[in-house]
């Protein structure tokens, strides 16, 4: 761990407070400044910084193992403890990254897609939610957690607000997801005041003792439980609680879209993880049958019915927003199984689909960025007008359907190994069923792009017309990152698998 | 507080309204101050402190009019307000970092931990008011100057 | 039936809470929604103060003067100084009964997201009015299948 020793020791010690503190008060600054591009510049110099910061976190908790941070010199019971273990440090190297990506993609768009006024406050808010995110995982206090929840979701819901340049539905879409999101968060916030009165802390680690001291505890801990399960489950798009999310990702300006299909549903993911694993126990029993039945139930209804669904869909957005309702399907059956296998299987898929659909969504919006298109019957003949962003779109499709040397498949065949281990053959069935599927509902539009002929505008064929260089290479960096982990070249496949298997490791760890 | 624009006209319905209201405004102000600098020590602090300062200017705007609150507390005021407000509670945090401190470590501000405490607190009060005040203004000056675009017995 | 009455504030919040679900789903005006969603938000307020309650405790203000010497500050500098057993301790030196501050201080924040997402709801409400014309979801919805079958999505 050579690299460790080049990042300034106080950067690592104060890193997790850094990590958030840092786009939280550039957010602020962002929305007064004047410059349009100098905004721009703020905002991706300070994801730049947190990506290095996240990364030499991720290297000191390889090294030195789980680390607590305490804020304003307050130790954690009593203060809010920043944690960042093997469980969280993958999340936020991921979150970071991506916004990193997903700042640079957003340099040409959203100047084709926000109004030139609209643009500081735009990317102030863009640093707020990732603050939030940022927040969200790192944080060990469970109050903490709702906070910056909101302070994600609120800056959310202006960002898919911002759309209504572009479609006016922008506007619904957001509505529709601030109903469904405060709910969400109301019913987070529910359970936590229920945990509280249990368990008298706000801190989880605090909690997870105290509880598991009661032997689960008693009827207030299962309501509690269960609020924060709907509560989160909204958050992450769970099965019959998505509805917020077709429309806010079909609508949103597509760098918000990239954003949050790699990131806001991965970090709530995470939250249930958490709570499941860590505050409460898997071996309480109603904690046990809720992950075995419920979970799993969602889950799996969620996987076929979401797959069947993006099947019908006219627009291209569409397809692969409900593609993620169903991909969030094959998490929580990882996390369902209970395994140390299943639930590395669903940590995996959580860090794959992230690069995934972020390459696919970034192929969108280069498309919508060129010739205005979403729907798939204007896909036709894009391989001759766009070779190299649909062959990164490509790439990411495969990955996403789950053929073999890409990310998809390694997360898909890991879940699938440790079903079969467990002994639930019916559900490395539905696994390989809505594959199949996924074959279907990106194939078409595959198909309409290689084998279609150029579409004709005004009586001339459609001339080859790259996307900007700005969008290309973070489309290419995350479709090539999709076939290093799954070919494992430079050893990021076996870093990735590493990685979840440590993470899965300390979630069935302390319970115990 | 400024003076209001025009003298009330002699057969204005609002006179009793504008002479309390001029009346009772600044103490509004004061009680939002006293809140404030109570905050450390009793009930109070830079939440309730700044919604209440923020109420004073919008019941001057409800009974004088949008235009004659907004010559006495300018809209351009409201976005540093807000950006200042985070900045200094941020910025004192900072300020505890640079000292040595973990981020928001008041104990290191000052030459024991006791007047540490006291003087954070108090700068973290004063972002909270700057910040919560200037957004509730904010809040109200964009939902009060949008013109209505149909009659109000339409709705 | 006398469960309910001893506990009423519990029947109160669940009260709350159960009309502004309600009325966040039955309403297909966007402003009645927000309003369901502000009831239903107001009732978390109240199960968190509940909380906080102790029988006889009083309001958590410390009663001894706050003199020149520091001493109210006392129990908070000794936890600051890391033992984790300290706040009990002063606690304990103080014969004093005091209600549990914190979920206030929790629900203060709380009422604070609730007023942002109050605020954001509102604001998104004036442009959708603006620019469709209503706030019913029913013609809007109308107005979107409209919008989809000519064939204008983007």
């Amino acid at each position: 761990m050579d690299l460790l020793s080049l990042f300034p020791s106080w950067l690592i010690e104060h890193g997790a407070a850094f990590i958030i503190i840092l786009p939280l008060l550039m957010g602020a600054i962002t929305s007064i400044l004047p410059s349009r591009s100098l905004a721009w510049w703020t905002a991706f110099i300070v994801t730049v910084i947190v990506t290095l910061t996240s990364f030499g976190l991720v290297l000191n908790m390889m090294s030195e193992g789980t680390t607590v941070y305490s804020m304003g010199g307050w130790d954690p019971p009593h203060g809010i403890g920043l944690v960042v273990d093997a469980l969280s440090a993958p999340v936020l190297l991921l979150i970071s990254a991506m916004a990193v990506l997903t700042m640079v993609y957003g340099m040409p768009a959203t100047i084709a897609e926000v109004e030139p006024k609209k643009r500081a406050p735009f990317y102030a808010a863009f640093l707020l939610c990732f603050a939030g995110l940022m927040g969200m995982v790192v944080t060990g206090d469970a109050f903490n957690v709702f906070v910056f929840l909101e302070v994600s979701s609120i800056s959310t819901y202006a960002l898919v607000a911002m759309g209504a340049a572009r479609d006016r539905r922008a506007l619904t879409a957001s509505f529709n997801y601030l109903i469904m999101g405060s709910i969400g968060a109301t019913f987070f916030v529910i359970g936590l005041g229920f945990l509280y009165m249990e368990t008298g802390t706000l801190n989880m680690a605090d909690m997870a003792r105290i509880l598991a001291d009661l032997d689960g505890g008693s009827r207030v801990a299962k309501v509690a439980f269960g609020f924060i399960v709907v509560g989160l489950g909204l958050k992450l798009a769970m099965f019959p609680l998505h509805t917020w999310l077709p429309g806010a990702y079909a609508y949103a300006p597509s760098m918000v879209t990239i954003f949050l299909a790699s990131t806001a549903t991965k970090a709530a993911l995470y939250l249930l993880l958490r709570f499941t694993f860590t505050v409460f126990d898997p071996s309480f029993e109603y904690v046990g049958t809720l992950v075995k039945y419920l979970l799993i139930g969602v889950g799996v209804v969620g996987m076929i019915f979401a797959s069947l669904q993006a099947i019908f869909q006219t627009d291209v957005r569409r397809t692969l927003a409900f593609s993620s309702v169903a991909q969030v399907g094959y998490m929580l059956l990882g996390i369902g199984l209970a395994t140390a296998a299943g639930l590395a299987a669903g940590y995996l898929h959580l860090l794959n689909h992230a690069v995934i659909k972020g390459g696919l969504f970034i192929a969108l919006g280069a498309f919508w960025y060129r010739f205005g298109i979403t729907r798939v019957e204007d896909f036709q003949g894009l391989s001759k007008t766009m070779p190299w962003t649909m062959g990164a779109f490509t790439v990411s499709a495969l990955s996403l359907i789950g053929v073999p040397f890409t990310a998809g498949f390694v997360s898909k065949v890991n879940l699938a190994t440790a079903a079969a281990d467990k002994g639930w053959w019916w559900a490395v069935a539905v696994i390989v069923v809505t594959s199949v599927l996924a074959i279907i509902y990106m194939g078409r539009i595959l198909l309409s792009a290689y084998f279609g002929d150029a579409p004709e505008i005004n009586g001339e064929v459609a001339k080859r017309n790259e996307a900007p260089l700005m969008m290309l290479v973070p489309m290419w960096v995350l479709a090539i990152m999709s076939i290093a982990i799954g070919s494992n070249i430079f050893n990021l496949g076996d870093n990735f698998v590493g990685a979840a298997e440590a993470a899965a490791r300390l979630l069935l760890g302390s319970g115990a | 507080m400024p003076d209001p624009i025009q003298e009330p006209i002699e057969h204005d319905p609002h006179v009793i309204l504008r002479v309390v209201s001029k009346f009772l405004i600044p103490f509004i102000a004061l009680f939002a101050f006293y809140v404030q600098f109570h905050g450390d020590f009793g009930p109070g602090g830079g939440f309730q402190a700044g919604v209440i300062l923020a109420a004073s200017v919008i019941l001057y705007a409800l009974i004088f009019g949008l235009d004659a609150a907004k010559k006495a507390f300018p809209p351009s005021w409201i976005r540093i307000g807000m950006t200042l407000g985070v900045l200094i509670y941020g910025g004192t945090g900072v300020l505890a970092w640079i000292l040595g401190g973990e981020f928001l470590n008041y104990s290191v501000l000052a030459h024991d931990a006791a007047h540490g405490q006291h003087y954070g607190i108090i700068a973290i009060e004063l972002g909270v008011l700057v910040t919560v005040a200037t957004v509730m203004v904010a809040i109200f000056y964009a939902f009060g100057s949008r013109q209505p675009d149909m009659e109000s017995e339409d709705w | 039936m006398s469960v309910l009455f001893e506990q009423y504030n519990y029947a109160i919040v669940i009260i709350l809470m159960m009309t502004g679900l309600y009325v966040v789903f039955a309403s297909r005006n966007f402003i009645k929604k927000l309003v369901g969603l502000s009831i239903f938000q107001t009732s978390v307020f109240l199960l968190y103060i509940t909380i906080g309650k102790v029988s006889g405790g009083q309001p958590p203000i410390i009663v001894d003067s706050h003199g020149d010497d520091h001493a109210s500050l006392e129990p908070v500098l000794v936890a600051a100084a890391g033992a984790k057993e300290a706040v009990g301790h002063a606690a304990a030196k103080s014969d004093v009964l005091y209600s549990n501050p914190l979920p206030h201080v929790l629900i203060l924040t709380a009422i604070v997201v609730g007023v942002a997402t109050l605020a954001i709801g509102l604001s998104l409400i004036v442009r959708i009015r603006e620019i469709y014309g209503t706030i019913e979801e029913d013609e809007i919805e109308a107005l979107d299948y409209q919008y989809n079958l000519e064939g204008t999505a983007d």
